[in-house]
């Protein structure tokens, strides 16, 4: 079972290479085919897996397609065989009910591994970085409950690290991308989602909004810049020291509608990320809010809290 | 007063945006004008009237649909020309933010709902009666009003264009974005009343016709005899029945939202946004099935036609249809995998989904055996439905791969998606109803179109469109999104773009090519004396082109899948003319201009909607109440033919 699991894994990673070469060419900007991270490989195995898979069916439809017409056209004197009556054989038929029905069920079975499996963090022995973003018209916040500082526009992370970013919008929904370490996930307003990701190699990796919300759109990308550990420290610390802080005025300014570029601050108010869920919607919807950090979640009102309903939208 | 004018002008008519919108307001003024004149210079106003405006039958009212898909595809062209053209270079500046959300948000709308939906509905229209044996669908009257609401609902829907401002939150216009708190103007309004008006009248074919199918059929004809395009319009009939509501009560729930201050999809005071987004897609899903079933079917008639063979695996065929109308049902979360749903819930979606591309490829491989060992005449009809199987088949194939969930969360929102659905649509939808346009164009008007134009517009068309989306598949790897007005160069996706513009504009040149070809051939196409120019095989080419308005003179007895082509092998095609001694006076419906009004009613009512105006919300909706009124009380509505009448018809047919 082991030995068959690697076997495949090998097949899939030559076979991912050689595609990644040849589609990539010595281009890196198919970042997609370019995995920096244990999610984005995971993602690009599945990709390759269904590529080939489905080629087993396309390839043959071609070349059947060319060979009949040309086989079968209407000219003169064509020798070929003409049954204008034939139209049933059974064996046929349960040869092209079976393969799709075949490609399906190998498909579908590492799907379901995959789609369970990437709800883990990545590496288990390592102590998990998490991150709160919300993304807001049209920029995104992150912050780091950890560490207390926050960032607009771009974000650090620890190599080897899995983290785990915890979404929501104060906005409307957009949609987390950062191709190279992982698939995307939507920021909805009222809930907080959770996408784990991680990276291999220190690098800066495009992010963007993927899911439209108006005017300022395009202009939603965020670096995430990720660092060995010890670098990672001690560009936390330089924020602490060498940045102002976020205060609740400051995110009410920088939640108006407008583009910006990027800046870092050394505090923020704590339970910032959960008082925006709450708010938003997650009052009514406390299962849905996914939050372990809910019982410390700083000024967050609790759920069931008769006050919530008319309580102002930030304390 | 002068300042007042001007107010209203750069509110509603926005004649400050400059030359775009003042050169669009003259062109409609000018056409208007053109239009009334020449009606009025002809003296054609009572012939507008009495032939089309108030006819019920299905013939005429199939034409009409397919006018308003060529313009809506025209419409839609414009729009994805625009875009491209914005899109050729990084950094880019042909168009504003502001611009570019409205039309892509126009160009999908209209492409889907505008352009696709009457298309297939102008083949449902024009060629089920005739398959089946009957001289009219089951409910005539219904059918007009289905055509007029559609009819207005496309006409609010586009004048938003030059009064008020279109809609700009994209086609699923998924809230918080859609509501008033971000996005105050007019375009969303008349978004969801123009989809709602229009998709009343879908509902209401989509019942006619499963009428029509199941208790219309000519005496003889089984469910197992009929051909395959009535087939899936019955597939997609029953679709439309139970897909459309759930669109219908998204619409109007959000409509509420907007103009009663509800809150059932807002931020805030408890609203669930998600909510809009599931039934948008329960009904979306099944919708593309929708469109994509009749191109099916229409493939399935011309594959066969133009084999000279029977279709393969009927059986198989049929049976796959009816698997894909349920499955298309339980696949609809694949639209949003990275919202969260959880594990579980995405493998199921997941499998579901790949399991519909199961019956979808035994269709293709059906298709293929049908040309097998036949005899393939490459006539237009053919032409589109061979290009078809591979587009359709990369289309499929890449369906499959983004219904993998896991790598869907890299596709999702990417340029990948974006060639994908237009390969299906386009490959599939567009292809397969020009194809039909083209194999049942000399049953609608007595001519064929004309050949040569027509390959020039084919390969205009095909090869612009792998040059437009394959880089699209490129650009989505290289992790473009969509909807981005402008982009960076240092991506490098600059390149790839500006093929797939050049790729849309070749497309652009192919559907001039169409038009050319519609032009020519009015005067020179080859005419269709016989009624059978593509030597077909069911029972709508036994009869003259084009068809008189009651269809069959003596309605045929059915013994056999191709009735025709049996007939024609047997020597026997005399048992399908009609002989004077079997004739009897034929029951016809009567034309009204009870639908036409209840249209028009509709779309004052919409307009007073759109802008919260509520003399004509109310005027409209009195207008509609008033029309069915009437209607309810008028008894006479039916006439008959007198024998005489059709024997003299039959006879300069050449027929008796």
């Amino acid at each position: 079972m082991d030995r068959g699991k690697s076997r495949l894994r090998s097949f899939l990673l030559t076979l991912g290479a050689a595609s990644a070469l040849f589609l990539s060419g010595c281009s890196p900007d198919y970042i997609v085919l370019n995995p920096a991270g244990p999610v984005a490989r995971e993602e690009m195995y599945l990709m390759i897996l269904s590529t080939v898979l489905i080629l087993a069916v396309v390839v043959p439809v071609f070349a059947l397609l060319i060979f009949i017409v040309w086989r079968y056209r209407d000219r003169p004197g064509n020798p070929a065989a003409y049954r204008p009556e034939w139209a049933e054989s059974r064996v046929l038929e349960l040869v092209w009910w079976g393969i799709p029905i075949a490609i399906v069920g190998v498909l579908g079975f590492y799907t379901a591994k995959t789609t369970f499996a990437l709800t883990e963090p990545p590496e288990s022995n390592v102590q998990p970085l998490t991150i709160q973003v919300t993304s807001l018209d049209w920029k995104w916040l992150f912050m780091y409950p950890d560490k207390g500082i926050a960032t607009v526009n771009y974000c650090e992370i620890p190599t080897g690290v899995p983290v785990q970013f915890e979404l929501t919008a104060d906005a409307p929904m957009n949609s987390f991308w950062v191709p190279q370490l992982g698939g995307q996930e939507y920021t909805m307003p009222g809930m907080a989602m959770r996408l784990w990701l991680q990276a291999d190699q220190p690098g800066t990796y495009y992010g963007h909004g993927a899911n439209f919300t108006g005017e300022g759109f395009a202009h939603m990308s965020f670096d995430v810049v990720a660092k060995s550990p010890s670098e990672f420290a001690q560009w936390v610390n330089q924020i602490k020291t060498s940045s102002s802080g976020l205060t609740l005025a400051g995110y009410q300014e920088l939640k108006k509608p407008g583009v910006m570029g990027t800046v870092s601050y050394s505090s923020y108010p704590p339970g910032l990320f959960e008082d925006t869920v709450w708010v938003n919607g997650g009052r009514y919807f406390p299962d849905m809010m996914h939050m372990d950090r809910q019982a410390n979640g700083g000024a967050g009102a609790a759920p069931g809290d008769p006050n919530a309903m008319c309580s102002p939208p930030m304390r | 007063m002068l300042e007042a004018l001007r107010n209203f002008a750069d509110t509603y008519l926005m004649w400050h945006e400059g030359p775009l919108i003042w050169g669009s307001d003259a062109l409609i003024l000018l056409t208007v004008i053109g239009i009334v004149a020449v009606l009025t210079y002809f003296k054609k106003w009572g012939w507008l009237w009495r032939e089309w405006l108030t006819t019920v039958d299905h013939k005429k009212i199939g034409i009409m649909y397919m006018i308003a898909a060529l313009l809506m595809l025209f419409r839609g062209g414009v729009d994805a020309e625009l875009m491209r053209t914005q899109l050729a270079f990084p950094g880019n500046h042909f168009l504003d933010a502001e611009h570019y959300n409205q039309i892509f948000t126009t160009h999908g709308t209209i492409m889907i709902l505008f352009m696709a939906m009457p298309f297939i509905f102008a083949l449902f229209n024009i060629v089920v009666p005739l398959q089946i044996g009957a001289r009219d669908v089951a409910f005539p009257f219904l059918n007009a009003v289905s055509f007029w609401l559609f009819f207005f609902g496309a006409l609010l829907f586009n004048i938003s264009f030059v009064f008020g401002g279109s809609p700009d939150a994209g086609w699923v216009s998924y809230p918080p974005l859609s509501e008033l708190e971000f996005d105050p103007g007019p375009g969303e309004n008349y978004y969801l009343l123009g989809i709602q008006i229009s998709g009343i009248g879908s509902i209401a074919t989509g019942i006619n016709f499963l009428a029509t199918i199941l208790k219309m059929r000519a005496p003889g004809m089984t469910l197992m005899r009929m051909p395959l395009f009535t087939w899936s319009v019955l597939a997609a009939s029953i679709m439309i029945i139970f897909a459309f509501p759930a669109l219908t009560v998204a619409l109007a729930l959000l409509l509420l939202d907007r103009i009663a201050g509800t809150h059932f999809f807002t931020m805030l005071h408890g609203g669930n946004p998600t909510m809009f987004v599931n039934l948008f897609w329960i009904w979306g899903h099944p919708e593309v099935y929708i469109v994509v079933l009749p191109a099916f079917g229409a493939f399935s008639e011309i594959v066969a036609t133009f084999s000279r063979k029977r279709i393969f695996g009927y059986g198989s065929m049929v049976s796959s249809l009816m698997l894909i109308s349920i499955i298309s049902y339980f696949v609809w979360v694949h639209h949003f995998f990275t919202m969260g749903a959880g594990p579980d819930v995405n493998t199921f979606f997941a499998i579901a989904s790949m399991a519909v591309a199961i019956p979808t490829g035994v269709k293709v491989f059906n298709w293929l055996f049908t040309m097998f060992q036949g005899r393939i005449r490459l006539s237009l009809p053919m032409l589109w439905a061979i290009a078809f199987v591979p587009c359709f088949a990369i289309g499929g194939a890449t369906g499959v791969m983004l219904a993998v969930a896991p790598a869907d969360y890299q596709y999702h929102n990417s340029y990948f998606l974006i060639a994908h659905f237009h390969q299906t649509l386009i490959g599939g939808v567009v292809f397969g109803m020009l194809a039909g346009m083209y194999y049942w164009w000399p049953k609608m008007f007595g001519f064929k179109l004309d050949e040569r134009l027509g390959r020039w517009a084919f390969w205009f068309f095909n090869a612009g469109f792998y040059v437009c989306f394959m880089p699209q598949y490129a650009l989505g790897f290289m992790g473009m999104q969509r909807r981005m007005y402008v982009y960076p160069a240092d991506l490098g996706w600059g390149p790839l773009n500006l093929v797939s513009t050049i790729g849309a504009y070749l497309m652009g040149i192919g559907f001039l090519f169409i038009v050319a070809q519609v032009v020519y051939s009015i005067r020179h196409g080859e005419r269709d004396l016989t009624g059978d120019p593509w030597d077909g095989r069911t029972l709508e080419w036994s009869l003259p082109s084009p068809v008189p308005h009651y269809n069959f003179a003596a309605i045929p007895t059915v013994t056999d899948r191709d009735m025709w082509w049996v007939l024609k092998n047997e020597g026997r095609t005399e048992d399908l003319q009609p002989k004077s001694a079997d004739l009897k006076p034929i029951h016809m419906p009567k034309n009204s201009g009870a639908p036409f009004l209840i249209g028009v009613s509709f779309f004052v009512a919409g307009f007073g909607f759109v802008f919260n105006w509520w003399l004509p919300a109310v005027a409209g909706l009195c207008g509609v109440a008033a029309c069915l009124a009437w209607r309810s009380f008028q008894y006479d509505d039916e006439y008959s033919v007198p024998v005489e009448e059709v024997m003299a018809t039959e006879i300069s047919l050449g027929r008796l």
